[in-house]
């Protein structure tokens, strides 16, 4: 598996991805939103966490119109793999990549904790080293993870199997529609999700439940 | 000519920043309140004199940047 991460202008966790993807088995490396193309063969396209331009306008909405922005979205056409890491997973909405929109957290603050996620499909590129159904422990760290759709659209999401995690437990920090916390577009070939599993990927860290995600993407 | 982009969310999106203000306006003893709801303003300078031309123009800004439309609806004003 060939990885690029893109950083933006406040991307902060494009170091974390990196060494999730490396420790997994993936060659990983970073590309500069001001570019206009992707390194050759690149399979997997990481937009990573972070505050990209200070979250000016909306979180992700600037990043979302950058250089980079184009080639990531010709990827995806072709049926490259695109994952969406908590600010990039607001920068693909923003880009019409995945549908709906992250809005400000219903309690009005910053939340940084663990949650509970529950794997709802395991029959995709990202999570095929879950079990459909397994609930995992993920840290959070978002002000604007309230994720939104119209009913039509969250029945369409359900509907088709694109609800990939669910906040488990009662744990759902930002008061996200019908407890997602992240989705996949139709042909499960991008992923958005706000929860950071490159945060926990090794023992030193405080567990390893993030790391089924980047073993699937190696194994992809 | 100068033009006034107004962005507010749709009817039906939740406002939670509006229902804090709400909340705050309660607490400071205004009453007869019944919803408060919170938007943006964007001024805009422009070099276009035509107002049509202009607000055609900021129309299109709004589309592919300034509002959001999934949550976002946006009025325009030229002067």
């Amino acid at each position: 598996m060939k990885a690029a991460v893109v950083v933006f202008p406040g991307s902060n966790r494009e170091r974390d991805v990196l060494r999730a993807l490396t420790l997994s088995g993936s060659e990983a490396s970073t590309v500069w939103h001001a570019e206009t193309v992707l390194p050759e063969g690149v399979d997997l396209v990481v937009l990573p966490g972070g505050f990209s331009y200070g979250d000016y306008l909306r979180s992700g909405a600037i990043a979302a119109r950058a250089p980079i922005m184009a080639a990531v979205r010709r990827h995806a056409q072709r049926g490259g793999l695109l994952l969406g890491i908590c600010n990039g997973f607001q920068i693909l909405t923003e880009a019409g990549l995945l549908p709906g929109a992250l809005m400000r957290n219903a309690g009005l603050t910053f939340v940084c904790r663990e949650v509970k996620l529950a794997v709802e499909r395991a029959d995709t590129p990202f999570t095929a080293h879950y079990q459909a159904g397994q609930v995992i422990r993920c840290p959070v760290a978002h002000h604007d993870g309230n994720y939104f759709a119209d009913t039509a659209t969250l029945d369409r999401l359900e509907g088709e199997g694109q609800v990939v995690f669910r906040y488990a437990e009662g744990t759902n920090p930002n008061g996200s529609a019908r407890d997602i916390a992240g989705i996949c577009s139709a042909n499960r070939k991008v992923l958005g999700l706000m929860p950071h599993p490159e945060n926990l990927v090794e023992e030193i860290a405080g567990g390893t439940d993030g790391r089924p995600m980047f073993e699937s993407l190696a194994a992809a | 000519m100068k033009a006034r982009v107004v962005v507010t969310l749709k009817s039906g999106v939740l406002d939670p920043q509006g229902k804090a203000i709400e909340g705050a306006l309660a607490a400071l003893g205004f009453s007869g309140v019944e919803a408060a709801r919170q938007g943006r303003v964007i001024d805009l300078d422009l070099t276009e004199t035509d107002p049509a031309a202009a607000k055609a123009r900021v129309a299109e800004m709004c589309e592919k940047l300034l509002a959001n439309t999934v949550i976002e609806s946006y009025a325009i004003e030229v002067a």
